[in-house]
């Protein structure tokens, strides 16, 4: 368990804000996707995350485009996870197939805030922020295997390796 | 207890009942990808597998920054056309074409029943034939090219009535910026939702598209329209391939039923810089603006441009404004051409571009500068996404755009009948 530091935004957070649709077809390294990380929204953002740095923001987040590097920036800028009131729909997919945690808690979006040093125990539930703690609901059965394999082409790879032995 | 379209068109494709809720896993009829084919090419590569599995389910369409704008733009256009070659799929479309979801419906692979995956957000667009159809990331693409197949959590379902008649000046644009500007960018996440109704049934199929298009912006997995009459005209001329209708029963079970009477809604405007930011245009009417834009995946059809040149014919876009209009495929292109509406449209003042996304998603063809604002007709008015993040979008109806651009601030299309 690492502790990072709270990033805090509002409602709504799309992924044109994330990561703009200009640098969608010019930048394919997600280390260069990172320098770009939440460029529209908050510029500081990138200059100042430190690895193990957490996301907390309102509901709907990753609403909009469908580009999976709004997720792969964030991971490649060093995001442990992102905790949110609800994730769009295609959000939370990229998210599992890239390997960045979405945590759901209503209660830690609103009582966390910017600044605050904040640990997760990922098997337990838990979101520890100084003497407060919050639950997150476990991730459906259906994604657990493709974040522990690592994500989705790590997944399909072993899937495939497998029906080749079969 | 009855299905709704998605449990049962899951259903039948999982070959078991499919309740809302439920993970179940499908082999899609179709997979879309666009300009993002040359990254999912790199992510299938890292699976070790040779050939994609199904290259006849493939679909891919150069759309985004077509021509290439850039050399980087280029050489991802030239990935892409050489896997194409390699693994032999047959349904590329080169730059020619126009953009991914009017081209993919054109060319008959948005057929009732079908099940489509795409790697665009606005993959829901092929609801409007009754097909289910939903956006997914490139990595998800690119496990779909080696596997055939793709997990999906069976929706809820989200049931949008809509009665009533349409008053003068007012499109299917307004309909859906009302009920997303009501309901929230959220209200229809992780849901499927159905458009039902005597004005749903009125809507031309290019109308449907709209309402089906916007519908990922209130978070929607899909949108769906019962085919009919009017849907099976377009098959007659169409369908190069079997199609098999499915309906919701009578009885299946809604998440809500949320109902209109169109005949009072007005012209409606998206403001900065989310699409539920929702304003009647009488309330920003006034607002000045340097772009127009017509066109892209939402509103680029011969009606939207029909209803542009009718407003513009014979007069002149105000000086402050560069009006962009953007056929959304070859086809419409050609037939506003023939019809003499590229003509209007030009004498105006307009610059006709060629068909594909243009500037909607800020890679080229009409950048924003800080300070400036676009009035669009296009899907998404997020912060920075047509050029500067000191910009600002407005989204409106092509009537609304049109009779815009001749004022050069925002106006009430209904002045213009």
């Amino acid at each position: 368990m690492k502790k990072g530091k709270v990033w805090k935004y509002g409602d709504d957070v799309n992924t044109d804000v994330i990561f703009p649709g200009k640098y969608t077809y010019t930048l394919m390294e997600p280390s260069e996707m990172a320098k770009h990380a939440l460029e529209a929204l908050d510029p500081e953002f990138v200059l100042m995350v430190k690895p193990g740095d957490l996301i907390v923001a309102g509901k709907n987040f990753g609403c909009g485009s469908s580009r999976e590097q709004a997720a792969a920036c964030l991971k490649a800028a060093g995001v442990q996870a992102v905790i949110a009131k609800s994730f769009a729909r295609i959000y939370f997919r990229n998210a599992i197939n890239l390997g960045l945690p979405v945590l759901q808690s209503e209660e830690a979006s609103d009582n966390l805030r910017a600044g605050d040093e904040v640990e997760i125990d990922f098997a337990g539930g838990t979101i520890m922020a100084g003497e407060k703690t919050y639950k997150f609901p476990p991730l459906p059965d259906s994604v657990i295997g493709i974040l522990e394999a690592g994500g989705l082409i790590e997944y399909t790879k072993k899937k495939l390796q497998n029906q080749a032995k079969t | 207890m009855g299905e709704t379209f998605s449990e049962k068109i899951l259903g039948k494709k999982a070959g078991k009942t499919a309740k809302a809720g439920e993970v179940i896993t499908v082999s899609p009829d179709y997979y879309l990808s666009h300009d993002n084919a040359s990254a999912i090419i790199g992510e299938f590569k890292k699976l070790g597998v040779r050939a994609v599995k199904a290259p006849r389910k493939i679909v891919i369409i150069l759309d985004h920054i077509v021509p290439a704008a850039a050399e980087k733009y280029a050489q991802n256009h030239k990935t892409i056309r050489e896997f194409v070659a390699e693994q032999n799929i047959p349904n590329f479309f080169d730059i020619q074409h126009g953009v991914c979801h009017q081209v993919l419906s054109e060319a008959s692979f948005a057929l009732p029943g079908k099940v489509i995956m795409g790697s665009d957000s606005h993959t829901t667009t092929y609801g409007a034939f009754g097909a289910f159809s939903a956006g997914i990331g490139r990595t998800e693409v690119a496990s779909i090219w080696a596997t055939d197949e793709i997990w999906l959590r069976v929706p809820e379902t989200l049931k949008i009535e809509l009665s009533g008649k349409l008053g003068c000046g007012v499109s299917a644009k307004d309909v859906i910026l009302k009920v997303i500007g009501d309901h929230g960018a959220d209200r229809a996440n992780y849901m499927a939702v159905e458009f039902t109704g005597s004005a749903a049934r009125d809507f031309s199929l290019a109308s449907r598209m709209v309402l089906a298009n916007m519908s990922a912006e209130m978070g929607a997995k899909n949108g769906y329209f019962e085919p009919d009459d009017k849907t099976l005209e377009w098959l007659k001329k169409r369908a190069r391939a079997d199609y098999d209708i499915v309906t919701s029963d009578a009885d299946a079970v809604y998440e809500a039923v949320l109902s209109y009477d169109v005949s009072g809604i007005e012209p409606q405007v998206a403001c900065p810089h989310t699409v539920d930011n929702v304003k009647p245009v009488t309330a920003v009417e006034g607002k000045k603006f340097q772009q127009a834009l017509i066109g892209t995946c939402t509103n680029g059809r011969l009606e939207d441009l029909e209803i542009a040149a009718k407003i513009l014919k014979g007069k002149k876009i105000h000086p402050h404004v560069r009006a962009l209009v953007l056929p959304a495929s070859r086809e419409v292109y050609l037939e506003a051409l023939k019809k003499g509406i590229l003509e209007v449209l030009s004498e105006a003042g307009c610059v006709i571009l060629n068909p594909g996304c243009g500037p909607c998603l800020g890679a080229h063809e009409g950048i924003l500068a800080p300070g400036e604002v676009v009035l669009s007709t296009s899907n998404r008015n997020f912060k920075g996404r047509m050029g500067s993040r000191d910009s600002e979008i407005f989204l409106a109806s092509p009537a609304t755009v049109a009779a815009s651009a001749l004022e050069g601030q925002i106006t009430d299309p209904r002045k213009y009948p």
